[in-house]
């Protein structure tokens, strides 16, 4: 699945084999390679305690994640349904190894192999994983009231930051998305909110595509710590 | 433009004919070689004109060339090198298809040809001291400071790769290439060793901050590309200084005192200055960023700081035999952020230009003489064999380094860089003039081809910045590079921006992966943690949010436009006006919102997210400095008296001169009684409104912005007839040009806006004398106490405020009924208007 990834550092454990076939089948589906998706399961056996399922609550506890600003938005995209690909709607209240698979895999890194088409259509699963986290209620806008409560929680852990002041940067940066999309606007329209179209517009400068990755190791995290951070 | 070309010229010629005057005296000579070496002029030589001959009598005026010829000659080649920046950046057509550096360094043949025509010699030289000392340091700490440091430092592994292995790589074949190539007798009988191969490769592989900067700023690529060659470049110039020294050693050592143990002290030793130095600028970085922390009150000097002590650490580094160019490197990039932070607004703007005046100024400067140098019969030697071997082989080796290393970095990286951006960046090894300055530096004593080195140095260099300076841009173009996008920064790509950021932080907790992102999470944790405390002074903390930051930043935008928008339309006084209002606002921004709720309920369609909004938003720190003014209302009405009669005039920066203070209309008392004034003209204005003084008038304003506003009511007219009673006072030109018909009758006012409302409010008056009976005492308008100030005035207050204008200082107005609060709060005024509120209490002395 990755070509360029060197492979094979860490061979599959015998007492994986019964494995491998549902890893196969999830490789396909998410585009991992084996390997990561080795080490993802035991990530997830981790954090499960061993379980088939995980719920809210075990991810809520990750100590790393205590002074992240959005977590609630983060966890919550885990368990929302939209996310998994299959036209539901709705939140679960436990995910299982898959569910959890195919959240990660909005992150995979595109490879110097990946066509222009599958990099369209990457970049259109990345942004619409992002406007789900904004979009709660799954009407396809991103109201106001939804957008301030995002950026209040974004600026809650720096502290300093008046609650009032939070609200007015959501508010002026909706204006912003309003005057940049809809330029005419006649004097009584009421500009709803960010639907998915201008939430794309709005993002292309930012290259969402070619950023929103993170590196999934093929081999043991701990045994490479150190190493791989720097290269 | 002929004019410019005449005067450079002239001032050429003026040069020369310093020159040519005394050429026949020893003495001159001798200054203008210490000139060219930058060492004190010695007062034995000073034996010109005036001391030779015997005073007899008292001499009126004198001609005095010797004392001050070397400060005289260098600010005049400062000045020539900058008009020829100035003339050729007069012609875009010409900068927009050859580098400007190349040109730079043409003009500098030119004058090398004048003044070698005047002299028969080069008198003027780059030379390594000059070069070495003041106009280096000023260009890489300006490179450091604003370095995009978070692309740096996420791009550091390939950046380092690049520096250290690359130009390793680069010295080692080249030098070994040209000495296989010696032994194979391609290039006749040199006198050159194995190791003087090697120093001499050790020279020219680095490639040049100045050159690449100077051609990929009028690139645009995409910014890791940017950064890639940039970063190398800046930190390639600190290791090739390094390995030029640890090999300059081993060639004073010579051939044979050379064994392992020399080698590894000369691997260790490279290590150790390029990491020492890289540790003295983070000293001195940290330094400068706490002594800033502490700095308030020297507000003047404050910005020298950084360049004082950036000059310290490149000293204090070379003082130590480590790294100077590293250790300025890492001061500039680590005082930056907590530099921006402390300091004044001001203070931090002025850094940034001086910066960029004594960065660019001193690149000129290096670019005109690297042409002037050529042009000197006396350094050149030819050697067909050897200057084409070395630039094929720079070349080759330079593409041939880059591909290697970034296959093998490739493996590692999440987006592996491109084939085209390898192309690119192997093309962007321009040489320039560390190349230069250090070849100038070989020992000729040991050193027996120093003349032939130096020559294929400037050639090599002519090379690559005039030859693939000019055939980048097409050759970008051509292969399509990924070029930067050119955006404006928009608040929401930053909360986005913010949003996305965390939430890769959080994945990778959640996956349990330790990647980049997790590194810089917690090192941002750190940061807040530890650095912040220790070097942000605790304002600066508070507004360190990056987003709120843009939001300030944009906000400031936003008022510089309203000023600006107001200066267009020839009315200057609103804005005076405002910076009163603005503050009076913030005061009573929350009674405010109570006594008027029906102007904030209809203002908006969304009940909800509208009410206090407009107020908190602009109350964002804009402007608490010049909110003392307004506190002081109740005890001062001599004063005011005083005041009004006194008023100085129309200027609205005040200065006083003062070496410590550069004070911009800070007077209290000045804002208060444009506050006053401006609202005694509103009432009076009101008073003849409502006697029938004036017609009524339509005013239709078209501006950039498509958002109508419908007043009810309208203000222009306030001044329409304030300016009716006054004669002699000047139309401003935004009233007179704002087609503004008579429609008869008195009331109602209809007013038709566009985007322009709060313009046209010429509230603030020159001298004026008291007039008549419909004068208003400036004091009675508003001496009231806090407390029982009347809803119209306190309406007023909020007069400035138009969400057309202001887009984002007034968030949210995203519904365009009409909330412009001064017309609203006008409106009860007139008797013919439904009333929602009490009317202002009558004004007295009527």
């Amino acid at each position: 699945m990755r070509p360029d990834a060197p492979r094979g550092t860490a061979a599959m454990g015998a007492s994986q084999t019964r494995n491998e076939h549902k890893y196969h089948d999830l490789a396909d589906k998410s585009g991992f390679s084996l390997e990561q998706i080795e080490n993802l399961y035991k990530r997830f056996q981790q954090l499960s305690d061993n379980e088939e399922t995980i719920s809210r609550e075990q991810l809520d506890s990750i100590p790393s994640l205590a002074n992240n600003p959005i977590k609630k938005q983060i966890v919550e995209a885990f368990f929302d349904k939209r996310n998994q690909h299959h036209n539901e709607v709705g939140s679960c209240g436990e995910i299982g190894f898959e569910q959890f698979l195919m959240v990660m895999s909005h992150f995979r890194p595109p490879s110097l192999k990946t066509t222009e088409e599958e990099k369209e259509t990457m970049r259109k699963v990345k942004l619409r994983f992002l406007f789900n986290m904004h979009d709660t209620d799954n009407d396809g806008i991103i109201t106001l009231v939804e957008y301030r409560k995002v950026v209040e929680e974004l600026l809650s852990k720096s502290g300093n930051i008046e609650q009032e002041a939070a609200k007015a940067i959501a508010d002026a940066a909706m204006l912003e998305v309003a005057s940049t999309n809809v330029p005419h606007m006649a004097p009584d329209d009421f500009y709803e909110g960010i639907t998915f179209e201008h939430f794309e517009q709005i993002l292309k400068g930012l290259e969402m595509e070619s950023r929103m990755h993170i590196r999934f190791l093929d081999v043991d995290t701990p045994t490479l710590r150190c190493g791989k951070s720097t290269s | 433009m002929a004019a410019t070309w005449q005067f450079a010229l002239f001032i050429c010629m003026l040069l020369t004919e310093s020159r040519g005057q005394s050429l026949g005296s020893d003495v001159t000579t001798k200054i203008i070689t210490n000139f060219s070496t930058r060492t004190e002029v010695s007062p034995d030589s000073e034996t010109g004109h005036n001391s030779s001959s015997e005073v007899t009598t008292l001499a009126i005026v004198s001609w005095r060339w010797e004392h001050v010829s070397t400060p005289y000659l260098v600010a005049l080649w400062v000045l020539v090198s900058w008009l020829c920046k100035f003339v050729i950046e007069s012609f875009p057509s010409v900068t927009n298809v050859i580098p400007e550096s190349a040109l730079l360094i043409c003009f500098g043949w030119i004058l090398g040809g004048i003044v070698w025509a005047a002299d028969l010699q080069q008198t003027f030289s780059l030379t390594p001291t000059v070069f070495f000392y003041f106009l280096l340091p000023q260009i890489i700490l300006d490179a450091g400071y604003s370095m995009p440091n978070k692309l740096f430092f996420t791009n550091l592994g390939g950046i380092l790769l690049y520096a250290i292995l690359g130009t390793v790589w680069c010295a080692a074949t080249l030098g070994l290439s040209l000495w296989g190539c010696q032994e194979g007798g391609a290039m006749g009988d040199l006198n050159i060793g194995l190791l003087q191969y090697l120093l001499f490769g050790s020279l020219i592989a680095a490639v040049d901050p100045v050159a690449v900067l100077a051609v990929f700023e009028q690139v645009h690529v995409n910014e890791v590309l940017f950064i890639m060659v940039f970063g190398e470049s800046l930190l390639n110039d600190g290791v090739t200084v390094v390995l030029f020294n640890v090999f300059d050693a081993f060639v004073k050592l010579g051939g044979p005192a050379i064994n392992a143990v020399e080698i590894i002290k000369g691997i260790i030793s490279f290590f150790v200055v390029a990491f020492g130095g890289s540790l003295v600028g983070l000293a001195f970085g940290l330094l400068v960023s706490l002594l800033s922390k502490y700095t308030k009150n020297i507000q003047i000097i404050e910005p020298g700081f950084v360049f004082v002590l950036g000059y310290l650490s490149y000293l204090t580094a070379d003082m130590l035999s480590l790294s100077a160019i590293l250790s300025v490197t890492f001061c500039g990039v680590c005082c930056q952020k907590y530099l921006n932070s402390n300091m004044a607004e001001s203070s931090v703007n002025t850094v940034r230009y001086v910066m960029k005046v004594f960065a660019n100024g001193s690149e000129t400067i290096i670019f005109v003489f690297l042409g002037i140098s050529a042009i000197d019969k006396t350094i050149w030697v030819w050697n067909t064999g050897f200057v084409l071997l070395t630039l094929f082989f720079t070349l080759v080796y330079r593409f041939i380094g880059t591909f290697i290393q970034t296959w093998w970095l490739n493996q590692y990286r999440l987006v592996p860089i491109a084939f085209i951006d390898q192309l690119i960046m192997s093309y962007g090894g321009l040489r320039g003039a560390v190349a230069y300055g250090l070849a100038a530096m070989l020992d000729d004593k040991r050193i027996k081809e120093k003349k032939l080195m130096l020559g294929t140095t400037l050639i090599v260099v002519y090379f690559t910045v005039i030859l693939q300076g000019i055939t980048m841009k097409p050759f970008v173009t051509w292969l399509k590079v990924k070029r930067a996008a050119v955006a404006e920064v928009t608040l929401v790509e930053k909360v986005q921006n913010k949003v996305f950021e965390h939430s890769l932080v959080a994945i990778e907790d959640i996956s349990g992966q330790i990647g980049d992102n997790y590194l810089r999470g917690k090192w941002k944790i750190f940061e807040e943690k530890w650095m912040s405390r220790f070097l942000l002074t605790s304002e600066a903390r508070k507004k360190q949010d990056y987003i709120f930051n843009v939001f300030h930043q944009l906000n400031l935008k936003d008022a510089v436009g309203y000023v600006d928008e107001g200066e267009r339309r020839g009315s200057l006084e609103f804005i005076r006006n405002e910076s009163a209002f603005i503050d009076f606002k913030k005061k009573f921004g929350d009674e405010f919102s109570e006594v008027l709720p029906d102007i904030m309920a209809a203002a908006s369609d969304d009940p909800d997210s509208m009410r206090k909004d407009p107020v908190s938003s602009v109350s964002l720190q804009m402007h608490e400095k010049a909110m003392q003014g307004t506190r002081e209302t109740e005890d001062i009405d001599a004063h005011h008296l005083l005041q009004q009669h006194l008023y100085k005039g129309r200027k609205q920066h005040l200065h006083r001169y003062s070496r410590n203070h550069f004070d911009i209309n800070t007077d209290d008392n000045e804002v208060q009684e444009i506050f006053q004034r401006t609202m005694r003209n509103r009432l009076e204005s009101f008073k003849s409104a409502k006697m029938g003084l004036a017609p009524a008038k339509t005013i239709t304003k078209h501006t950039k912005k498509d958002q109508q506003q419908q007043m009810p009511n309208g203000k222009s007219m306030d001044s329409k007839n304030y300016y009716a009673n006054d004669e002699g006072f000047e139309f401003s030109e935004g009233d007179s040009a704002s087609g503004s018909k008579a429609s008869g009758g008195s009331f109602p006012f209809k007013f038709n806006y566009k985007a322009g409302a709060g313009i046209e409010n010429p509230s603030f008056m020159p001298d004026q004398d008291p007039m008549g009976p419909m004068q208003i005492p400036p004091w009675q308008a508003q001496d009231e106490p806090d407390g029982t100030v009347s809803p119209s005035q306190r309406a007023q207050v909020r007069l400035p405020w138009t969400p057309t204008n202001l887009r984002r200082l007034a968030p949210l107005r995203i519904s365009n009924q009409s909330n412009d609060s001064f017309a609203q709060a006008d409106t009860p005024a007139s008797p013919e208007k439904d009333q929602k509120r009490p009317p202002p209490p009558p004004p007295p002395h009527l």
